[in-house]
């Protein structure tokens, strides 16, 4: 029996057992939409705009390590699709984003609602493809599949022209898949990781410095196996939070432009430095040639060989999948008689104390306006530390990552590398939908809220009893704290005018609203949001409008020359 | 530094963008860009020519191998290797000029392959070095046009690059 085009690719979603695919129909996709009509295994959330599809097939992905799908229509469809593709791109999060397109015969006449979706999105995605003929549909989605899950996963994009979708052809899915030309590594080099072990052994200053390759591998086990069995420091990426307990004595919390004092401090002081699935980014290293200047033996355990070298020279590469990697290494370690230098370790752990007693998170805890940090660290004790965290991006993204404590991997859900305003809410609709009985929480500012906020509609409609913290500084506070920092207090259309009632705004949309405006209604506010199961409940935490985000490492500094609260 | 990279692709439409736009970019250098199908025809065989520092050419090979369509890459620097550009070259060759231009082409092994009562064109190949010494010799008032593939290069010897 011969199928259509798209009835073709619902049985390949069915048979990718996807669960969700966050979409908005349109001309070029109705066919698509058709067939999932007639259907129930496939379930669609409808969103009330691309941006949202592709942020919340995104969350979805994140939350589940499973592939985010998303379906949108040509022309406007997929261009407003494009800041979500490259968010996860960024990111490397496993994404099928399935565009319509105009006709095959009327591509290249600048057809209604025509976009060059493979050209437009080719920058951002691992891979794009364009089907021309109903023949290769189902082999091009199991490929989509394939490359977005495996290797460093990423978004893929497959474009439809809508005479594929009613062209017909026999349907048969591939089992299995190989292609000549992709064939990421897995192993470890076995001669490399012996050298590692030795190096890890041999260290008197060592630092485990982890990134998100490990959340995206689930290498979590390993990590902190191979970290409380060595005894080293920790420290985390902002995408790799979860990775290893935050709550783990050896955890130094994150480093970077953000991170703490004390991790910096030992970045750029250890004689043996271990990257597990990070990329040396510069908002982590800050300036590179400042960073290189001490002598150091870098390990770089990455499965992308692109990563490795490329903005810091590192003596022993490993490329493979960090589960894989780190077994081997526990092992050959376990298996030798080797031990690290317990007095050297001991001396650098006291060194690392001492960095400590800065106390570098500190604020002012008898403030009588709300603290961001405490409406965070309050967060923190209410959810017990179990809740599934989404942030959008700017100052409260920073606090979030430094105050909530997370101790599992897939509890943090933020836009790291495109640093995407916008983000939170869709992505804590996705994580909603995959994890049903658990807490989600978006952390968000008055700005970047405004972003995405018609989701709030979305939210409403599938009833995801989402729960939103806007630390409302009435700022883009990370705007304005650069604007403070750097360019002379002059607080360029930094500033929020006119902002919504937001508790009205909940409301409008059949959600609750609460506005808190003093510390001591924090916690009974965040109380009585989360006896709301079944409710999404809008916070409007009415916050310091001065507050800053410390330590800072300003744009192109070393990583030591770190902006402490106490210098201001 | 200078460097020839080598690629072979899937032949699907689409991939001589990906691997342009990577170098866009990315911000890498193209001196030049050849492809063609190669004698398998589900792949093409690309010649880059470009330039930078071991980091960088380092770097391009990478991401050059991280494209999905990209089957192998190599930089025939690594090894000593045979480089070649074909040049059509147009000039104006009138009566009294006609001997001297056939004589010129000779010396650099070119062949004559038109004639109009008033032009040659002229077929060279060599290295981009030989094609430029050969439009200085003859001097830029004679040229009228030029068409020059851009290098393409192989390995000598023993090495290959196939799958
Ligand atoms: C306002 C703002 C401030 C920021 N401040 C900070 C900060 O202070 N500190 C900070 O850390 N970040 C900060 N960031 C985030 C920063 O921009 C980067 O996104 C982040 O540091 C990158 O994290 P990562 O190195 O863990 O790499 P990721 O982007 O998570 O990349 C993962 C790496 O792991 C590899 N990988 C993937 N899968 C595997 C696998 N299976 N096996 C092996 N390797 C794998 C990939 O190839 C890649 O190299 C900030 C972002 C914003 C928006
Ligand atoms: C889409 C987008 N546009 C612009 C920016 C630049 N930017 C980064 S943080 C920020 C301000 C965010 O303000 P808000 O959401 O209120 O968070 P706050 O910093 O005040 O906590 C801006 C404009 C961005 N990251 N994303
Ligand atoms: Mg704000």
């Amino acid at each position: 029996m011969e199928l259509s085009g798209a009835e073709i690719l619902i049985k390949c979603l069915q048979a990718e057992k996807v669960e969700y695919v966050f979409g908005y129909p349109g001309g070029a996709v109705l066919f698509i939409y058709d067939e999932l009509f007639k259907q129930n295994k496939v379930k669609h959330v409808l969103v009330r705009h691309e941006q949202g599809a592709t942020h919340a097939a995104d969350g979805y992905s994140r939350s589940s390590r499973k592939v985010g799908v998303a379906l949108v229509t040509s022309g406007p469809g997929v261009t407003n699709a494009v800041t979500g593709i490259a968010t996860a791109y960024m990111d490397s999060i496993p994404m099928v984003i399935i565009s319509g397109q105009v006709p095959t015969h009327a591509i290249g006449l600048d057809a209604f609602q025509e976009c060059d979706a493979v050209g437009i999105t080719r920058p951002c995605v691992k891979h794009n493809f364009l089907v021309k003929d109903v023949k290769d549909l189902a082999l091009t989605i199991k490929k989509a599949f394939y490359l977005a899950s495996t290797g460093r996963p990423g978004p893929v994009l497959v474009d439809i022209p809508k005479d594929v979708t009613t062209d017909k052809c026999k349907f048969e899915y591939p089992e299995t898949i190989s292609m000549r030309s992709y064939n990421p590594v897995v192993k470890g080099h076995s001669g490399q990781i012996k050298k590692a072990a030795q190096l890890l052994i041999e260290a008197q200053r060592p630092m485990i410095y982890a990134g998100g390759g490990v959340i995206l591998s689930d290498a979590a086990p390993q990590l902190t196996k191979l970290v409380r069995m060595l005894g080293f420091p920790c420290t985390n990426t902002l995408m790799g939070l979860g990775g290893f307990p935050a709550t783990d004595k050896h955890f130094v919390g994150m480093l970077g432009m953000h991170g703490t004092y004390e991790a910096n401090m030992a970045m750029q002081n250890c004689d043996v430095l271990v990257a597990i699935g990070a990329r040396f980014d510069d908002r982590v290293i800050g300036d590179p040639a400042h960073f290189g200047q001490v002598p150091r033996k870098i390990i770089h355990i990455d499965i992308d060989p692109s990563s490795i070298s490329k903005r810091v020279r590192v003596d022993v590469p490993i490329v493979g999948h960090v589960p894989d990697v780190l077994d081997d290494l526990i092992k050959l370690i376990d298996a030798g008689k080797q031990r690290p230098d317990a007095k050297a370790l001991g001396a650098w752990w006291e060194q690392i104390k001492q960095w400590k007693t800065k106390d570098c998170l500190r604020y002012d805890r008898k403030s009588k306006i709300i603290k961001p940090q405490f409406v965070l660290e309050k967060l923190y004790e209410i959810t017990k530390g179990d809740a599934i965290v989404t942030s959008d991006v700017g100052q409260h993204q920073m606090w979030a990552a430094q105050f909530y404590k997370f101790d599992k991997p897939r509890r943090w859900i933020n836009s790291g590398g495109l640093g995407t305003m916008g983000f939170g809410l869709p992505a804590a609709m996705g994580a909603q939908l995959a994890n049903p009985g658990a807490s989600v929480v978006c952390v968000t500012g008055e700005a970047s809220f405004q972003m995405c906020i018609q989701e709030l509609s979305t939210c409403k409609q599938y009833r995801l009893p989402i729960k939103i913290i806007n630390l409302n500084n009435r700022y883009m506070g990370m705007v304005r704290q650069w604007q403070q920092f750097f360019h002379g207090n002059r607080y360029s259309e930094s500033y929020m005018d006119a902002l919504p009632d937001f508790v009205k705004l909940a409301e409008s949309y059949g959600h609750v609203g609460i506005s808190i405006e003093k510390p001591a209604d924090v916690e009974p506010a965040l109380k009585e949001a989360f006896k709301r199961t079944e409710e999404l409940v809008f916070m409007d935490f009415i916050t310091d409008q001065t507050e800053n985000v410390y330590p800072m490492v300003g744009g192109g500094k070393g990583l030591t020359e770190m902006i402490l609260a106490e210098e201001l | 530094m200078r460097h020839i990279i080598s690629i072979l692709l899937e032949n699907e439409a689409g991939a001589l963008s990906r691997v342009s736009g990577l170098f866009s970019a990315r911000g890498y250098n193209i001196e030049s860009l050849t492809v063609a199908p190669t004698e398998d025809e589900s792949l093409s065989r690309m010649t880059i020519v470009t330039s930078g520092s071991g980091d960088v050419i380092e770097q391009i090979t990478k991401q050059l191998n991280k494209l999905v369509e990209v089957v192998k890459v190599v930089d025939l620097f690594e090894a000593p290797h045979i480089e070649r550009e074909l040049m059509l070259i147009k000039v104006r060759a009138t009566a009294k000029d006609r001997d001297d231009m056939k004589r010129m082409s000779d010396i650099f092994r070119g062949r004559i392959i038109d004639v109009s009562e008033d032009t040659y064109t002229i077929e060279l190949t060599g290295t981009g070095h030989k094609l430029d010494a050969f439009i200085e010799a003859l001097g830029r008032s004679v040229i009228l046009e030029t068409a020059r593939t851009g290098a393409c290069g192989i390995s000598r010897g023993q090495r290959v690059l196939r799958i």
